[in-house]
């Protein structure tokens, strides 16, 4: 860069002369009002998506009332007898979700603690890339890996066979197993950054009262990083309520009010997507529906994301 | 804890192998996943796989059927979102590093950002549907079409934009938006305070630092950026099922099947305001149905996808490795 920068000094002015300097008041504040406009783009998206939410859900709510909303334990839009109670979709969300982090949590925690704690240069610049691209696979591609492999290959000889259980071939397991490996990028990722900055000082403080490495890991390092890990933590649920087409491919559209994983389940953004599927007429209470829905996936993906990125923020001052 | 003088007794020592190797198998599980989704999903696709699955659209026939439809909607959505996306990003990272003070105004829009990157892709399709397919309903519910004459062509301008490439390219554009200034301003960070002054001490203004040489010295990191956002746009699939991409498509948009049409220009107009599908789409749909045909060429189609996408990501990080290299003059 410096070399860049040198060479192109002797060859020809990179910045432009001084008289191209004098005029160029007016432009220069042009250019700065364009760069702002641009950056004021992310929050007028912002403000449209709660306005979109508020104001197009409003007509739901003026149909359906809070009450059967959030008291109701039906969801049945489709039939002749319409009930609206988002509890079924609730619950299949939390079950894929509750599965995910099962999966997803741990996995990522303890590849992040190899990655910083353990493995050496060589070994992380192997393992890094090869978790951005776990993590750059579409997730229809995944929801595809669920349907068509996990379910029949995987849970339906361990599950029927072997405990002679029905397996569902829409089930909320496979969906839950696909999206916790989705999220194990994301956790080892950040974990990782965060148990990277805790300080060597720590580390060798540790040893040198004796403890193991284990010892160390677990007692000084990770407590110290805990806030951090926690808003990875977070972060990956977050992402695993508003997993979309993972979920629709291999949980099904079965609005259920169930905890078993072996059957179909229909999660709020799979019934987004449903409704979005069929020929829904514009203006009927079952189009304004998926607006109610989203609301309720905005507000709990919005506030969890607000709370790690507070907790992050906070981390980072204490320690960068 | 407290000072020892013992050696680690032989539980304590198997407690740390056992550990360590939690640890190494965890991290190892992700390389497992990945050869197997790859080996299940070559597996599936093999024999499927062909010329004609790439120059054929789709079929009612399984052995008929091809993704000529989904690559160019792809294309072409790719390529609208790109043009709106990245210079919109740019410009916003800009802003946030190069000229916003610390102000509490600054806070809101980073955190916004952040927070906005967070946010289910899904509901960025309803906020498309919305204000892009509908546009609130402002012109009537269905699409009115208004020709305006440019000379050479004429651009057909639909109001609302309707279930078109269009809107499907603003409703990506505006989902990756928060994941490019993330990277952009990573990017700008990057670059040596030195630079800034040296070119500030020379006379430069504000804007010919950025330009001249703030930015070239960026250029890589934000390609990666770009690069990457653009393969997450590729992929998605919820927000464009949303705002309506169609599940049988037999045209691709604006009637362009050929490099050489490219050059018409009247073809090209018609692109942006065409009905579409993407390859997600179509490899959604192929999964959907029952039979086993279908999931072979919904297979096929992800093994499309997942080469394009290798192709961009493998461009990425050869482009960052070289960002690394300049910047450290090693």
């Amino acid at each position: 860069m410096a070399e860049d920068a040198e060479q192109r000094d002797r060859n020809e002015p990179a910045v432009a002369p001084p008289h191209q300097v004098a005029g160029s008041r007016f432009g220069e504040r042009v250019i700065q009002w364009l760069l702002f406009g641009c950056a004021a783009v992310s929050v007028i998206t912002t403000m449209a998506i709660v306005l979109v939410l508020i104001t197009e859900s409003a007509r739901f709510f003026r149909q359906v009332g809070f009450a059967e909303f959030f008291l109701d334990t039906k969801w049945t839009p489709q039939f002749a007898e319409k009930h609206f109670g988002i509890w079924p979709l609730l619950a299949g969300t939390f079950l894929v979700t509750a599965i995910a982090a099962i999966v997803g949590l741990p996995t990522g925690l303890l590849a992040a603690i190899f990655m910083s704690e353990y493995a050496g240069p060589r070994l992380r610049g192997l393992l890094k890339p090869t978790l951005e691209v776990l993590a750059g696979i579409p997730t229809v591609v995944y929801g595809y890996f669920a349907l068509t492999f996990i379910t029949p290959y995987v849970l339906k000889p361990l599950f029927e066979r072997l405990l002679g259980v029905h397996v569902e071939v829409y089930n909320a397991l496979a969906a839950g197993i696909v999206v916790g490996i989705m999220v194990i990028p994301m956790v080892a990722s950040i974990s990782e950054d965060i148990l990277h900055s805790v300080p060597n000082s720590l580390r060798e403080a540790g040893y040198a009262l004796g403890a193991t490495r284990v010892t160390v890991v677990l007692r000084v390092v990770l407590p110290a990083a805990l806030s951090g890990v926690l808003a990875s933590f977070i972060l990956a649920i977050a992402r695993a309520i508003g997993e979309t087409m993972a979920v629709t491919l291999a949980a099904g559209l079965n609005p259920r009010l169930t905890l078993n994983p072996l059957r179909s389940v229909e999660t709020m953004t799979a019934y987004i997507v449903n409704v979005s599927l069929g020929d829904t007429p514009l203006g009927s209470i079952e189009y304004y529906s998926i607006y109610a829905v989203a609301i309720v996936l905005f507000a709990i993906t919005l506030a969890s994301n607000v709370a790690a990125n507070l907790i992050l923020a906070r981390y980072r001052e204490v320690y960068q | 804890m407290s000072v020892r003088h013992t050696a680690p007794s032989g539980k304590e020592r198997l407690v740390g192998r056992v550990f360590h190797a939690a640890c190494t198998v965890a991290a190892l599980f992700g390389c497992l996943v990945l050869a197997v989704l790859l080996a299940a999903i070559v597996w599936q696709a093999w024999g499927w796989l062909n010329w004609e699955f790439l120059t054929r659209f789709d079929s009612r026939r399984p052995d008929q059927a091809g993704v000529k439809a989904a690559l160019w909607g792809s294309f072409w959505v790719l390529t609208f979102t790109a043009i709106v996306a990245v210079p919109l990003s740019i410009g916003a990272a800009i802003y946030l590093e190069e000229y916003a003070r610390k102000s509490r105004l600054t806070t809101f829009l980073q955190l916004n950002v952040n927070n906005l990157a967070g946010v289910p892709s899904i509901v960025f399709g309803i906020l498309g549907l919305t204000a892009f397919v509908r546009m609130f309903g402002i012109f009537g519910n269905e699409p009115e079409t208004v020709a305006i004459p440019l000379g050479l062509c004429t651009l057909k301008l639909q109001l609302p934009f309707g279930r078109s490439v269009l809107a499907g390219a603003l409703t990506l554009a505006l989902l990756i938006m928060p994941i490019l200034i993330v990277a952009t301003q990573e990017a700008l960070r990057a670059v040596p305070a030195g630079v800034r002054h040296a070119a500030l001490a020379l006379g430069a203004s504000k804007w010919q630092t950025i330009r001249y040489q703030v930015l070239p010295a960026a250029a890589p990191g934000i390609l990666t950026g770009v690069i990457l956002a653009l393969s997450r746009a590729v992929g998605e699939t919820a927000p464009l099922l949303m705002i309506g991409a169609l599940s049988y498509v037999a045209f691709t948009p604006g009637g362009i099947e050929r490099l050489a049409d490219l050059l018409s220009l009247q073809k090209l107009a018609g692109v942006p305001f065409s009905p579409f599908t993407v390859l997600p789409i179509q490899i959604f749909n192929w999964a959907l149905r029952p039979q086993r045909e279908y999931h072979h060429l919904a297979a096929a189609a992800i093994v499309v996808l997942l080469v394009f996408l290798l192709l961009m990501n493998a461009a990425a990080i050869y482009l960052r490795y070289r960002f690394r290299r300049r910047l450290t003059g090693r």
